[in-house]
């Protein structure tokens, strides 16, 4: 015998956490591709700490 | 008779009553305009881009249905077509509509800035608090002319698309907007003129009850007039073409002449033919947004090919 008793009120809970869950996960997911696609879109950035600037550098062989 | 009071936090709620507060089919018509509205633009956006900058609308149009159902929960359990809404029928509290409300609002506004530009985010910010508000709040129990400015609120999503790909408002995303803005009131005023609308109960004025029917016939023609001019005048924009001024020339010339009609008619002869005209007018209207968004879209999808705008 089972000791737990399913009731409408755990239904309903069960629909309100599923539901809440698959849109946090899809969120994420669309944050993250979000990043992407503006990270790879952005152009060439420089470094600017521990890194030497491509800019500096070339006026400085110059 | 239940009252809100009394029905509040009844059931826990699933999921769906949470998606019923954001007016599903209102976000549907803010989807489909906004889209043609980015896609119009002159600026195209990578897809994902485009495909947040609508999400996050959709989802800030819904944010406003939500606050709108919080704040009027009282009229909404009066009401024979809202007291289903999940607040007067007890599937949810109206707390939680006010919270989920709130919530997306900000969400949205921060993503689309996010995701497309910080000028679209304003926009968007300004049209909830505009619906939520101004509309909702301040002027919809106070004025005839609530349409009229509850039709402002539902006439942005096209301009904030256009703005999400180019960055500033151009003339073509002024006069989208102007165009849902003009076509909102006629197609309302002739739904209340063959349909007993329950605002009377609920004490919401609506033109048809405050100025009398003669004077809704009245503003019905005057609103198509505007709304014709707008939309041929859209035409020769840079989103026209041909295609679209073919639509609107045939779809305004069938909204006129319906207008005209309805304007000359009296009670008696609407009431002899069971409201015939108007019920056309309204179904027609209906098609009438539906066919110019469509057409815009088609010009703008056909460009690449060398075929749409007047190039």
């Amino acid at each position: 015998m089972s000791f737990r008793v399913e009731t409408d009120m755990h239904r309903r809970r069960r629909s309100q956490n599923l539901g809440v869950a698959v849109c946090l996960v899809l969120f994420i997911g669309l944050v993250t591709v979000l990043s992407l696609v503006k990270i790879t879109n952005t152009g060439p950035v420089e470094g600017y700490d521990h890194a030497p600037r491509a800019s500096v550098t070339e006026e400085a062989s110059q | 008779m239940a009252t809100v009071a009394e029905n509040s936090a009844q059931y826990d709620p699933v999921f769906g009553d949470y998606v019923a507060l954001l007016k599903p089919r209102v976000m549907s018509l803010v989807v489909f305009t906004a889209f043609v509205g980015l896609m119009a633009a002159p600026v195209s956006l990578h897809p994902i881009e485009s495909f947040c900058a609508i999400l996050f609308i959709a989802i800030g149009g819904g944010a406003s249905g939500s606050l709108n159902m919080w704040w009027d929960a009282d009229i909404d359990a009066i009401m024979r077509r809202t007291k289903s809404r999940p607040i007067p029928s007890g599937r949810t509290s109206s707390d939680a509509a006010l919270g989920l409300g709130v919530a997306l609002s900000g969400l949205s506004v921060l993503m689309l800035g996010l995701a497309a530009n910080w000028h679209a985010a304003a926009w968007l910010a300004f049209t909830i608090f505009f619906y939520a508000v101004i509309y909702t709040i301040w002027l919809k129990r106070i004025t005839p002319q609530n349409i009229v400015i509850g039709g402002a609120a539902g006439a942005f999503p096209p301009l904030i698309g256009w703005v999400a790909a180019t960055g500033a408002v151009s003339i073509e995303a002024v006069l989208m907007f102007a165009l849902i803005f003009m076509w909102t009131p006629p197609h309302f005023w002739a739904l209340a003129l063959f349909m007993r609308s329950d605002y009377d109960d609920a004490d919401v004025p609506m033109l048809t009850v405050t100025h009398g029917r003669p004077a809704t016939r009245r503003h019905i023609l005057a609103y198509a007039v505007l709304q014709s001019a707008l939309a041929i005048g859209l035409a020769f924009t840079s989103i026209g073409g041909v295609i679209y001024l073919t639509v609107a020339l045939i779809c305004n010339t069938i909204v006129l002449k319906d207008a005209i009609h309805i304007w000359r008619r009296d009670e008696q002869a609407s009431e002899a033919d069971n409201f015939k005209v108007e019920r056309a007018f309204f179904k027609f209207s209906l098609l009438y947004l539906f066919a110019h968004f469509l057409a815009i879209l088609a010009e703008a999808l056909l460009v690449p090919y060398g075929l749409g705008g007047w190039s």
